[in-house]
Formats: structure tokens, sequence, C-alpha cells
């Protein structure tokens, strides 16, 4: 069959285009059986525990393809529920219905929402039947990406790696028993402390589209992109990884701005393609530059946890952090791709 | 003139064809300008029509659209899902419980659709969305109507303004959607979400002229 020709050409690891997310989470449920449970259809992937009685439920959810993002997430200190959609496609009202009422204990549900137009209205819906259901959902949306212009002329910045941040602090926060409002107010604080800036090296191929989503040539580099293979702002000629780190560190650095004194939480991020040594080697020259102006970096991650399929590049994301902030990224996580403490 | 239910589910099941036909060009759009993935989402979203049609495509046009609509929005995900599942929503809303659709009932309908699409997706003509085929079009298809067209007359109408208007969005820079992402570099390009809203205006006036309004279609 044409379709199996195509699937081995582009040496992906996958049985078929269509059964990838489901084989996936099947995967999912048989390695982390310890602390999460799989539902399908509508596909959600739940903390084994939920619902936890008078913890506030936080529900994500958001297109396939950016593993461990949102499920690795699910479990102790982070996400009761993510909601997988198709390969960079937002999920279904009905996802995140079902994933509000599995996790609702009583004290309300948190959805965190990146800013991409479908993700808030399949969300926007799935919140107004929710709450026809009589469940108290406030939501959250992450909007990072120092990349796109913030104005009247774009859908606003895209949610990137903040959102790996967010979950993890906002979930040790509602572990520890905050009521919703405060959940919601710390998730508010946490996305307005938080830049980043993503560029990729090579493109990504969505296996059901079956080819690359932009070509770019073995001596270029996109600067600004998101994570969804969607290009940037800008192509260039390749640089170096001191380079790259600088320029996407003092643009994150300038946009909010950080400042001499501040403490933050520095998060180099893979984007799928690129190995660990590369990231600390980008690690090396985002700590050179907050350490000449004079910034903390006080806690680091380092790795791929907010990818775009196979794509090589990376993102830096600096969050300024303060006593609170600082408490509840510490807090123990147990979940299949963050753990600490526990 | 009145439009039958039959006539109601061979525009959804003609423009289900058309989706899947179109499915690698309306991707292709996409992969320009967003995330090459409208004709993958929108051919996944109607083959679903398809199989929740089946059991209720004896029912009212209401429900026929509304099951659409529910189809579309637990299936299509992206923009496109809640977009198109809220225009047929509240298209079908518009005609509960009717069996046979006047011109004016098909007409209020779809803008009751658009009404729908514009709330959802806050967007204005000219972003460079599938408001820029829709809306045009089916305004175009209020005034024949109103005129005392045929039907058939106001609806390849709309089609053809929603090809214009579809074609319109090119030199646009989009300021919705993934593609304003891109800034300038979206000029040039077609928006998909036109573009689709555009085969499925043109698949109802195709789907109504090609049956002879008085005959029963076949229902095999």
């Amino acid at each position: 069959m044409a379709e199996t020709a195509v699937t081995t050409r582009l040496k992906k690891l996958i049985n078929t285009p269509e059964t990838e997310v489901k084989d996936a989470l099947a995967g999912m449920a048989a390695a982390h059986g310890d602390l999460i449970r799989v539902e399908y259809d509508p596909n959600v992937i739940i903390r084994k525990d939920a619902p936890k009685k008078g913890k506030v439920g936080l529900v994500s959810g958001g297109g396939s393809g950016h593993e461990p993002m949102h499920g690795g997430y699910v479990g102790l200190g982070m996400l009761d529920a993510a909601c997988p959609g198709a390969v960079f496609t937002s999920p279904t009202p009905d996802q995140m219905a079902r994933a509000t009422a599995a996790v609702d204990g009583g004290a309300g549900v948190l959805h965190i929402v990146k800013n991409y137009t479908g993700d808030i209205m399949n969300f926007e819906m799935a919140a107004e039947l929710a709450r026809g259901e009589g469940a108290k959902v406030n939501a959250v949306i992450t909007n990072d990406d120092v990349a796109v212009q913030d104005s009247l002329y774009t859908a606003g910045r895209r949610g990137v790696g903040v959102t790996v941040l967010l979950e993890k602090i906002v979930g040790g926060c509602a572990e520890a028993g905050a009521d919703l409002e405060t959940v919601t107010t710390l998730a508010k604080k946490v996305n307005a402390n938080g830049r980043s800036m993503g560029m990729a090296l090579t493109s990504c191929i969505v296996p059901a589209a079956g080819k690359v989503t932009f070509e770019i040539a073995d001596d270029e580099m996109e600067l600004g992109i998101g994570i969804h293979g969607e290009p940037g702002r800008e192509r260039t000629k390749l640089k170096s990884a001191d380079e790259i780190a600088e320029i996407l560190t003092s643009t994150v650095v300038k946009d909010l701005p950080y400042k001499r004194g501040d403490e933050v939480l520095a998060f180099v991020n893979g984007m799928g393609g690129t190995p660990l040594i590369e990231l600390y080697v980008v690690a090396n020259a985002v700590n050179r530059y907050l350490q000449k102006e004079g910034i903390k970096p006080t806690r680091w991650l380092v790795g791929s946890y907010i990818t775009s399929l196979e794509m090589a590049g990376c993102s830096v994301t600096l969050l300024k952090l303060d006593a609170e902030t600082t408490k509840f990224w510490d807090a123990p996580v147990h979940t299949p791709a963050l753990r600490w403490k526990v | 003139m009145a439009v039958t239910t039959a006539q109601i589910y061979g525009w959804l099941e003609r423009y289900a064809g058309i989706v899947a036909e179109q499915k690698k060009y309306l991707t292709g759009l996409d992969a320009a300008i967003g995330d090459g993935d409208h004709g993958i989402n929108m051919d996944r979203g109607f083959q679903t029509v398809l199989v929740k049609l089946a059991p209720v495509r004896d029912k009212d046009a209401g429900t026929l659209l509304k099951t659409t609509g529910m189809a579309l929005v637990g299936s299509v995900g992206g923009a496109g899902g809640p977009l198109y599942g809220t225009f047929f929503l509240r298209a079908g809303a518009a005609l509960d419980g009717k069996a046979e659709v006047s011109d004016k009932d098909l007409v209020g309908a779809l803008e009751a659709g658009l009404k729908g699409v514009v709330e959802r997706g806050k967007a204005n003509r000219n972003d460079k969305t599938m408001v820029d085929a829709l809306a045009p079009a089916i305004e175009r298809a209020r005034q024949y109507v109103d005129e005392g067209a045929p039907l058939e007359e106001a609806l390849a109408a709309a089609a053809d303004a929603a090809e214009e208007g579809m074609k319109a969005t090119i030199p646009l820079k989009a300021l919705k959607g993934r593609a304003s992402y891109l800034g300038d570099r979206s000029i040039g390009h077609q928006d998909p979400g036109a573009t689709s809203s555009y085969l499925m205006l043109r698949a109802l006036s195709d789907s109504l002229a090609s049956v002879p309004q008085q005959a029963k279609t076949a229902t095999s």
C-alpha cells in the first residue's frame, strides 16, 4: 500500500499514522500504570488516584507530538489529567469535559491552556460543557513566546516552555491543598513572570502529512519557531551554539525584562531531535550570559520536555522566581517524566 | 421552493467526498502558513460525520446539521473543530424540527452558523480566515433570496462570492490563527479555512442544483 511505502521511507517508529496516538497511550499505560490510567474515546490520561477529595484538579492538554508534555506530567504534584489530541492538533471538548469530570474532587478544576487558537476554542467549549454539569472551572492561558508580537495583529504569543514550569509549580500548590482561586492566581503569576524563545535546526514530519512541514537548508536555522513545526520569524545562516544561546537568552531577558539581582529558573529545552550534550553546551552559554547580566539562575531544568516531534533545536525559558514559586518548584513530584523528592 | 432533508443529507455527503478528495490540497495550503493538518483534520471529521449521520439521516434538517456539528466538535480538533462544529450546531438549531426547509429558512440557518463562527473565533473580515469566504457568500445568498431569486441561483451566486472571498485572502496578512505568527510571510498564500468554507458552499450549491427539487433523492 502507498501509505505503508511512505511510512517506511519516513523511517518513523510507527505502525500507521492513524494509530500512533492510541498505540503510544497504550504504551504509557503499560509503562506507568502505577501513576496513571488511560481512557480511550475520548482519550484522557488520568492520575491513578484521581479524583482526590478536596484537591483542586489540574487539567491540561494539547496536540500530541510534544511528549513528554502533557501526559508525562500527570501524577503526584503536577497534573491530574491530560488530554492528547491528534499530532499537533488540539484535543476536542469531549476530552477535556471527561477529564474535568474525572478529576473534580469538589474543589474545582483549573484548565491550563496554551495560547493557540484551536486550544483556546476547544477548552472554552469544554469549560462551557463542564460548567453546565455543575463543575467549577477556571482557566489560565500560557503565552510566553517572545518570538511572536503580542498585538492586535496576531493571535497573541504562543504558550511554550513556561507551560511545563507552570504545571509543576501550580501542581505543587494544588497538592498542598490550596483553593481554586489561590491556584489560579499563582498560575497567572507564573505565566506573567516567564518568557521563552526557540529555534530550529531542522523541521519535522507530521506522520499523517508525510512530509516535512517546512524546508530548511543544511546551513540555515529558523529563529522564533513554535512547537508545531510552524515556521518562525527569521531565517538565518547557522551560527555557533554560543551565539544562538546568546540571541535566545538576550531576547528573553530584554522582554520581561529580567534585571540584575533577579533569581530565575533557567530552562534549556530540546525540541525532540537534539541530544542532551548539545543542550548542556547551550546551558553553559545561557549561564555565562546570565552571570554577565547579574541574573542569578538558582534553579535549572535541562532536557527535552516540550518537543516538536523529531525537530532539532532548542528553546530557552526564564522564569523569575520568588519564595512561593521556588518552594512549589522544589516540592515533591512523581510523574512519568519528572520525579524528585519522592 | 423547499429543500428536503434528503437534499441536506446530500450536501453533507457531497462535501465529505470533496474534503476527502481535496485532503492533500487543503493540508498543503495549511503547511504553507499554518501547521499542515487542515485537510487531514477535516477529512477525519467528515468521515465521522458520515458514520454519525447514518442512523439519523431520515430525521429533520435540524437533527442532521446538529449531528454534523457534534461529530465535528468531537473529532476534528484544532481550530477547525470548534469553528465548523459551531457553524453546523447553530445552523441546526435554526432549523430545529423542520422536515422541509424554505429558502429563507436555509439562508437564515447559514447566517446563524456564520454568527456562531464569528463569536467563537472572534475574526473580522480581512483577517484571512474562513469568515472571508463565508460572510460575503451568505450575504449574497440573503440578498438574492430577499429579491425573490430562486434558491438555486442564490446559492450559486453565494458559492461564487465565497470563491472570490477565498481568492481575496491571498494578498492578505493573517491576523488570526496560527498563520498570524508569520506576519508578512503569510502574504501571498490562500487561507486554508477560507478554501474549505468555499468548498462547503460550492457543495451546497451543486447538491441542490443537481437534484430536481420535486424528485425524491435516492436514499439507498
